[in-house]
């Protein structure tokens, strides 16, 4: 069974400055995630990437569709289904040092979560189980860790504790929300190897949220890919098959602008990108039609009257009508 | 792991004493809070056995208005009792108020706050009309009309009756941090983990505004002592006993203080009394930043 | 090449409350005229540091103890920029050096408007230039950014980041400096914007031929727009080279951890493997080579770590240096 499926989500949020309109960050977006599994969510800023993985979380009550949990669906879990839930589906966020009490020392922080969910009786119990998953995450010795306040620790160790924190509650499903983007660049690599042996040893599922195309691919590189523009799904693939053969024109232009470091590939970036105009459009004016149309090489006059739907091609879905 | 857990386990009980033991540490380290420090702690001395050790003086008409001796270190007022036993034994009421009016003015404040920047919309509208309509009233008539309303007998109700106008100026400050607070990652991820609003409360949003309230705390104290005063040099307030306010007030309509210079002294020692302890609230203020804050310290 | 900016033993140090730290420890190296540069540097290299030491804006507490940063001005003189008074160097900030500093989307006043923007900075430098002139030439910067010329009229709060940034671009440009110092200009931006970004630079420099200096920690892009490129680490410049050279082949076993630590589209994942450790405490440095502690040849006992041999630069080739004296081991890799 699935861990989570969102079926028809649609998440629209209050235009303050307008009060007519409503700016719809997330429309008509389904997903199903499959236990173990690892789904890259990528796209650029606005693309809605960061209120889906809010939703998933719980965080945001969807204003349309629904979210389903172990097949149940969330808004009508109750007791210990939605305990079940809550502590099922964690998150780590971007930021570590904003995710982190700065007032309280670490194992304050960390040790609430577990007393409050009595999965520890108490506080002896809780130091072991943490002891336990901040060798995991690779912070040893732990009692060095857990006794320092936040802004004592540098962005990588923290990066570690929010993982460590997530893990800790045996969750079935987390989302990563640019996980490394705050993170030394020489250190990434280890944060996201961390994460995917958690992955496999727990067969934790993970939805990792980046715009940073390289890092989705080497965290995802055995799942599938999801491409998200102005809220919608452009594109869903296995990840090495959407690399070698991407089929959405915006995929396509978001993969040429990838820089390369190796001077040997690097004639390709060195040409145009394919698209007709540089700035993503405003999120309370949506294009009518095809809502990537005004930057589409391949636009047409059908792109600009009607929504082209998702459909299956070669194991992947689409949304163009020129594929 | 049982070696190491025995480690961490002697870290975290010292780690109980450590975090008090840090705050003083810094406040010593800090000049100005180190003199503001000790300024309050003798008043506080002062207050505590000062009651217990000396004895009401008795009236002795035969020694009235005597200027400094050696007998008696501050003279004697129109009613032959020494000054300075008057002021030592007053410390305890005044302390007493103004811990009261910082007490109650605080609660309201925090309880108003708090409930109004977590659970916004109608309630909090509601909430900020009323502190609005309380700021804008001038607080020492309305806090004059209700002394005279209000039997003030006790510490107690005259601590009460000073924060009635006092708390909603710190109520919107904790309001706007409490706003500030709330849509904060780490309080999101207390969501997330399954933390109940009562938890968030105490355990994420509270560490973060305790300096501002305990700094504030200290503020309302050296205001709520003038305006206790104030209101008694006014005569409103049928205080009994030794308090400050009582000395000015008599030695101004009683004994023409600003008149003649004999009297002058008793005048002058509840005076010069308040003004050090509003020296000492406000250089001890200066440190607590720095002590309350784990950020400022390492 | 004839070299345009020379940093000789630049050292920058901070006043803590534990002791004296060293973010910028005895840097020397040379700009040449026409030149793009790409200093590439983690969180703790004392990259930014660097920048703002050029420009002599380093912030309190920090002190350029040290150094000299010589400046060969197009006609021909030769200015030591530390040895001015800040009154006499503000003559050359934004006339003969501009820059654009990380975050620079805070930078823009939110109360003004972009065409506010231009003229208040055109007027601190020249209070009797045209407001006409002003505008007719951020028109054409503007054009060269690919921004419309509407966008003139907008206040910062109705732009996107990517066009903030390309704003502030335009804001350095607009009194034709020689050089332009970049901090970490498309950090926060998308990939899109970014390739827009590193595109518009480009095609700047071809016209105009101006210099650049690009400070980044993000190695892929700056393989697409550098010539020659300098890495530091903890404080010192452990290699510096052409960019073709040092990519293909470093000489250096950060650089070298460096490449393979950072996953592309294309590469073998496989062979990905992060640098073990944390970057060096600079008020606790080691008494070995500021590396060792990650280095794969120290810890395999190879190297000894020798400090005072990591004290000088070594030569690979002509205008390529490396700090490691195993450096020929390091190419072999």
């Amino acid at each position: 069974m699935n861990v989570m499926e969102i079926k028809n989500i649609g998440m629209s949020f209050e235009n303050r400055v307008n009060k007519m309109e409503k700016i719809r960050a997330v429309v008509d977006f389904n997903l199903s995630i499959g236990e173990g599994e690892i789904i890259a969510v990528v796209g650029e800023s606005g693309c809605g990437k960061t209120t889906l993985g809010k939703v998933i979380v719980g965080i945001y009550e969807p204003t349309e569709g629904e979210v389903l949990y172990k097949g149940k669906n969330v808004k009508e879990l109750k007791g210990r289904e939605y305990k079940d839930y809550r502590l099922g589906v964690q998150m780590v966020h971007q930021d570590s040092y904003a995710a982190l009490n700065p007032n309280r020392t670490i194992f304050q922080s960390l040790s609430l979560p577990l007393l409050q969910n009595r999965i520890a009786k108490n506080k002896s119990q809780a130091l072991d189980i943490l002891n336990g998953f901040f060798n995991e995450v690779g912070l040893n010795p732990p009692e060095q860790f857990l006794e320092k306040y936040p802004h004592q620790l540098s962005g990588g160790q923290r990066q570690r504790i929010l993982l460590a924190r997530a893990l800790s509650v045996k969750p079935r499903l987390i989302v990563a929300d640019e996980p490394v983007s705050m993170v030394d660049v020489s250190l990434r690599i280890a944060l996201l190897d961390l994460m995917s042996r958690m992955n496999k040893k727990h067969n934790i599922s993970f939805v990792y949220i980046t715009h940073d195309l390289g890092t989705a691919r080497y965290i995802a590189n055995s799942g599938r890919i999801v491409v998200m523009y102005l809220g919608r799904m452009a594109e869903c693939n296995q990840i090495q098959k959407a690399i070698e053969n991407p089929r959405h024109p915006y995929f396509k232009a978001l993969l040429a602008a990838v820089p390369e470091a190796d001077p040997d590939h690097r004639r390709d970036y060195s040409a145009e990108l394919p698209l007709r105009s540089l700035d993503m459009p405003d999120i309370v004016n949506q294009p009518t039609g095809c809502k990537f149309h005004p930057r589409c090489p391949l636009c047409s006059e059908i792109c600009e009257r009607e929504e082209p739907k998702l459909r299956t091609i070669d194991g992947g879905l689409v949304a163009c009508h020129h594929v | 792991m049982e070696l190491q857990r025995n480690n961490s386990e002697i870290i975290y009980k010292k780690r109980r004493f450590e975090g008090l033991k840090e705050f003083f540490k810094v406040i010593w380290a800090n000049k100005q809070s180190r003199i503001g420090f000790i300024i309050l702690l003798v008043f506080l001395i002062m207050a505590i056995f000062g009651p217990i050790l000396l004895t009401q003086p008795k009236s002795n008409y035969a020694y009235r208005l005597k200027p400094p001796s050696m007998k008696h270190w501050l003279g004697t007022d129109f009613a032959g009792k020494d000054t300075l036993v008057q002021f030592i034994l007053g410390s305890r009421d005044v302390l007493l108020v103004a811990f009261f009016a910082g007490v109650f003015t605080v609660t309201f404040a925090c309880t108003i706050g708090i409930l109004s920047g977590l659970l916004g919309g109608r309630a909090d509208a509601l909430l900020m009309l009323l502190a609005n309509v309380v700021l804008t009233m001038p607080s020492f008539p309305v806090t004059m009309i209700l002394s005279m309303v209000i039997k003030v007998q006790d510490q107690l109700t005259f601590g009460l009756v000073l924060s009635l106008w006092s708390w909603p100026g710190l109520a919107k400050q904790i309001r706007s941090q409490v706003i500030t607070l709330k849509y904060k990652d780490f309080i999101e991820a207390s969501r997330i983990l399954g933390i109940n609003k009562f938890n968030i409360i105490t355990k994420d949003i509270l560490p973060n505004i305790i300096s501002y309230v305990f700094i504030n705390f200290i503020g309302i104290m050296k205001r709520s002592i003038i305006a206790s005063v104030g209101l008694m040099v006014l005569g409103l307030v049928p205080f009994k006993g030794n308090h400050w306010g009582m000395m000015i007030q008599i030695s101004l309509s009683q004994t023409g203080a600003l008149l003649g210079s004999s009297t002058a002294i008793y005048f002058l020692t509840p005076v010069i009394g308040i003004l050090l302890f509003q020296l000492g609230c406000l250089l001890f203020a200066t440190g607590l930043d720095e002590a309350l804050n784990p950020r400022l310290r390492s | 090449m004839k070299p345009i900016i020379e940093v000789k033993n630049l050292s920058i140090d901070f006043k803590v409350k534990n002791g004296i730290l060293r973010a910028c420890d005895k840097i020397s190296i040379t700009i040449n005229d026409g030149e793009i540069l790409g200093i590439i540097g983690e969180s703790g290299s004392g990259k930014s540091t660097f920048a703002s030491g050029i420009l002599n804006l380093v912030a309190n507490p920090g002190v350029i103890s040290e150094g000299q940063i010589i400046y060969h001005t197009k006609d021909g003189e030769s200015v030591d920029l530390l040895s001015l008074s800040q009154r006499e160097y503000s003559k050359y900030r934004w006339t003969h050096l501009a820059s654009v500093f990380q975050a620079a989307q805070n930078a823009l006043n939110p109360v003004l408007t972009i065409k506010d923007h231009f003229l208040e900075t055109a007027w601190a430098h020249d209070s009797k230039i045209k407001r006409e002139e002003v505008i007719s030439k951020a028109k054409k910067i503007m054009k060269q950014v690919r921004l419309e010329e509407r966008v003139l009229d907008y206040y910062p709060h109705q732009l996107s980041g990517g066009m903030k940034q390309r704003a502030i671009i335009a804001l350095s440009l607009l009194l034709d400096p020689e050089i332009l110092i970049l901090d970490e200009p498309t950090t926060a931006l998308d990939v899109i914007t970014q390739w827009y970004i590193i595109d518009i630079l480009r095609k700047i420099h071809n016209e105009s031929g101006i210099t650049m200096i690009f400070l980044t920690h993000d190695v892929s892009i700056i393989g697409s727009i550098v010539d020659r490129i300098g890495v530091m680490y903890a404080g010192q410049v452990v290699e510096c080279g052409d960019v073709e050279d040092v990519f293909k082949n470093p000489s250096h076993p950060y650089t070298y951890g460096l490449m393979h630590a950072v996953p592309s589209l294309h590469d073998d994942i496989s062979k990905r493997k992060a640098i073990s450790g944390y970057p060096p405490d600079l008020l606790n440095l080691p008494d070995r080579c500021r590396f060792s502690e990650r280095c794969m040849f120290y810890i395999s006992g190879r190297c000894q770590g020798d400090k005072e041999r990591t004290d000088k630069l070594y030569p690979v080739k002509e205008g390529w240096y490396s700090r490691c004296y195993l450096w020929r081991e390091v190419l072999k890799l």
